[in-house]
């Protein structure tokens, strides 16, 4: 181990990290506003750059059709809610519209734009535009009429929600994985370190995204609404928020991170439609050392978790899970001893 | 009365029937494949090279009973169960999944049905005695990585592989093959499919500074590994193994693949091979006989498999029809033996020698090295 090794590894480690990072911001949005533990977090990062990938093939991935199919399945559960609330078929009709219209609209254009080769941009776009669209739907079909249960039932539905996505990402990219082509093929020689400009991009991407994440929440009134409910729930509905759009908001903003997190891993990796769920573990790890309330924390956490990956797997490669994994222990020791027992259940 | 006797009569008779079917059976070759989930990619060309073998063997119409077994072990498990109680068949061809195979083969034990794996199931001692496998080992493999790394004077190796059984199992062959030839293991690293990074792993390989490198991963998985040795500028010869030999290193690792030396079985390099290999006949036929029906550039490994069994099948079945009659225990006890004495056989695959010691037979002839150009592969003579 001499000072370049060691530089190349934290570079590595902390282009890792940032991935993880805006991970564990999602992980840590989502838990915060609607108190899901949120595991299927990796699988839109899989879904965002193997949806890329088979748009680069010059066809339309299956991403598509289950965005439709499950925007029908959100329309009609908003149909049903809304025609037994109000009694009124005509206002059902339009909340499934409503429900029913953006990823309508996506789908349409996918399903146009799939086999006409655009630039990879634009496939880019769409892509992100698709899965994006996931984040509300999956909250309105699996977790919306949840939303007053206890985390260990909404945990649960993680888990069922993760399966199912992981399966049906099987159905739709096939066992093998993709590597797509880096948006800035680009290598800058900086003494012993060979910089990547995709390296550049993640860097970039992350810390812009973070800024805006800061500024959504510091700065807008969604933001603040968004925080209203992530510190009460109930004082926040009195105060006229809707918990279940603020729940969408932030399932929306999750899949937006995931999405964007797979562009940006994609050309650095071979992606497999399983490769999200040890992402965004590792993601939940950085989540989880901010003790997933705290944003910088997250940040730290996942940076530290990129490095002391890419050492572990310098020192000891056959461990380096183990090691990763087992840093969250001595974290949870250091929590349960500062922090003072809260019999809260909220 | 008159009409239970008459319905008893009847019932008799059709057992009659059924009897002297069953004498005068049919063989019945059992398929259990992976037709759906993970490992489909393996499991259909071999279902593939079945549809196409022919009707009879040595005068005996085959019976080809047809089951997925969904990648699943409990399904493989039921589907063997169903073959060897209803279907009475004489012989199992299946799965090509390793962890189906593996549970498959205590039913076909018991039940005394030979089974011929397309999957390169490693059983323990003792376990495998109604178990044959058309796969290569890892060691005859090992054994032609090795002989090629000492023709290219390679004196230290880096090994960089799966935290599975796959890698593992290679690193096994490995030591044992390098340690006869004087070439001596430097570094040894692991990486997950799942990682999105091995520069760590690379790091330290290419600091021990090792004549060549040995990345052993399967599929589009070799591409990451393959890249990232790569990008650290290594000047070495890159080896992969036979998980590895297809398209998908090319697709995955681009150019970076280039002059990559990749150990194969000879069956999907069949017009390559020197006239000399003793494959080559056996592996034309193969891709002429599959491509035929299923379009140019069809052929890989698992339909090389399918075409192999027939192989076997047509030099194991004429002896165990000397000895009794298909859809008996008899025969397939029979056919087990033959399966087990026939012999040096020739395959597209290479060239297979069964015993009571060792099932998974293949000779040292077996592994074909090849090597990337231009993206595509290259048989190194």
């Amino acid at each position: 181990m001499d000072l370049s090794i060691a530089s190349i590894l934290t570079l590595d480690g902390l282009t890792n990290g940032a991935i993880y990072a805006l991970l564990g911001m999602g992980i840590v949005l989502v838990f915060t506003v609607t108190r899901v533990i949120f595991i299927p977090q990796g699988e839109f990062v899989a879904y965002g750059a193997l949806t890329l990938a088979i748009f680069q093939t010059g066809k339309t991935p299956g991403t598509v059709w289950l965005l439709l199919i499950l925007a029908g399945v959100a329309a009609l559960m908003d149909l049903v809610t809304t025609w037994r609330h109000s009694g009124s078929a005509a206002s059902g009709l339009k909340a499934a519209l409503r429900t029913f219209a953006a990823p309508a609209i996506i789908c349409a254009v996918s399903a146009w734009a799939g086999p006409r080769n655009l630039p990879i941009g634009v496939q880019a776009l769409l892509t992100v535009f698709i899965v994006t669209a996931f984040g509300p739907l999956v909250y309105r079909v699996a977790y919306q009429s949840l939303a007053g249960a206890s985390s260990l039932v909404l945990l649960i539905v993680s888990v069922g929600v993760h399966f199912a996505m992981t399966g049906l990402g099987l159905l739709f990219f096939g066992a093998e994985g993709f590597r797509n082509p880096p948006f800035w093929d680009e290598r800058m020689a900086l003494g012993p370190l060979n910089v990547s400009g995709q390296a550049l991009i993640i860097f970039g991407m992350s810390g812009a995204l973070i800024v805006l994440l800061w500024l959504f929440f510091e700065r807008s009134l969604y933001g603040k609404a968004l925080r209203a409910t992530a510190v009460n729930r109930l004082g926040a509905r009195l105060m006229g928020i809707s918990t279940q759009a603020a729940g969408q908001l932030t399932f929306a903003m999750a899949a937006l991170i995931g999405a964007l997190s797979g562009l940006l891993i994609g050309p650095t990796t071979t992606v497999f439609y399983d490769s999200g769920f040890l992402i965004g573990l590792k993601g939940f790890v950085a989540g989880v050392i901010g003790g997933l309330a705290s944003y910088p924390g997250a940040l730290l956490g996942a940076l530290a978790v990129g490095v002391i990956e890419a050492f572990g797997s310098f020192w000891a490669s056959s461990f380096k899970e183990v090691i990763v994994f087992t840093i969250i222990l001595p974290v949870l020791l250091w929590r349960s001893l500062t922090s003072g027992h809260s019999d809260e259940e909220h | 009365m008159t009409f239970r006797k008459t319905t008893l009569a009847a019932v008799l008779a059709l057992m009659a029937t059924g009897m002297v079917g069953m004498a005068h059976a049919d063989i019945t070759i059992g398929v259990v494949q992976p037709l759906t989930g993970p490992a489909s990619g393996l499991g259909i060309p071999v279902k593939n090279g079945i549809m196409i073998w022919p009707k009879t063997i040595a005068g005996e119409t085959l019976k080809v009973v047809v089951l997925d077994d969904a990648t699943d072990p409990t399904t493989g498990v039921k589907d063997a169960q169903r073959l060897v109680t209803e279907d009475k068949a004489d012989v199992i061809v299946g799965s090509s999944a390793t962890p189906v195979a593996i549970p498959m083969a205590d039913v076909t034990a018991e039940a005394g049905t030979p089974q011929i794996s397309t999957a390169p199931a490693g059983l323990p001692p003792g376990k495998d005695k109604w178990f044959f496998r058309l796969p290569q080992s890892n060691d005859v493999m090992a054994f032609a990585v090795v002989a090629h790394m000492k023709k290219q004077n390679v004196k230290t190796v880096g090994f960089l592989g799966y935290t599975d059984a796959y890698g593992e199992l290679w690193l096994k062959a490995l030591t044992a093959e390098a340690a006869k030839n004087g070439i001596k293991i430097v570094a040894t690293e692991r990486f997950a499919r799942a990682d999105t990074s091995v520069t760590g792993q690379v790091l330290k390989l290419t600091s021990a500074n090792p004549d060549a490198i040995l990345i052993v991963a399967s599929g589009s998985g070799a591409g990451m590994p393959q890249k990232a040795v790569m990008e650290r500028g290594f000047k070495g010869k890159v080896y992969q193994t036979h998980a590895a030999a297809t398209q998908d290193l090319m697709r995955t690792a681009g150019k970076d693949a280039e002059g990559t030396f990749v150990v194969s079985g000879p069956a999907t390099v069949a017009e390559q091979l020197p006239d000399s290999h003793p494959s080559k006949a056996a592996a034309v036929a193969f891709v002429q006989g599959y491509e035929k029906v299923y379009g140019p550039g069809s052929r890989n490994q698992f339909a090389g498999h399918s075409a192999d069994a027939l192989t076997v099948l047509e030099k194991a079945v004429p002896v165990a029809l000397k000895k009794a009659k298909p859809g008996t225990p008899e025969f397939r006890a029979a056919l087990r033996d033959a399966l087990e004495s026939m012999g040096r056989t020739v395959l597209a695959h290479g060239v297979l020698n069964w015993t009571a010691q060792d099932h998974w037979g293949y000779t040292t002839e077996t592994g074909v090295m090849l090597k990337v150009v231009n993206g595509a592969f290259k048989v190194e003579q």
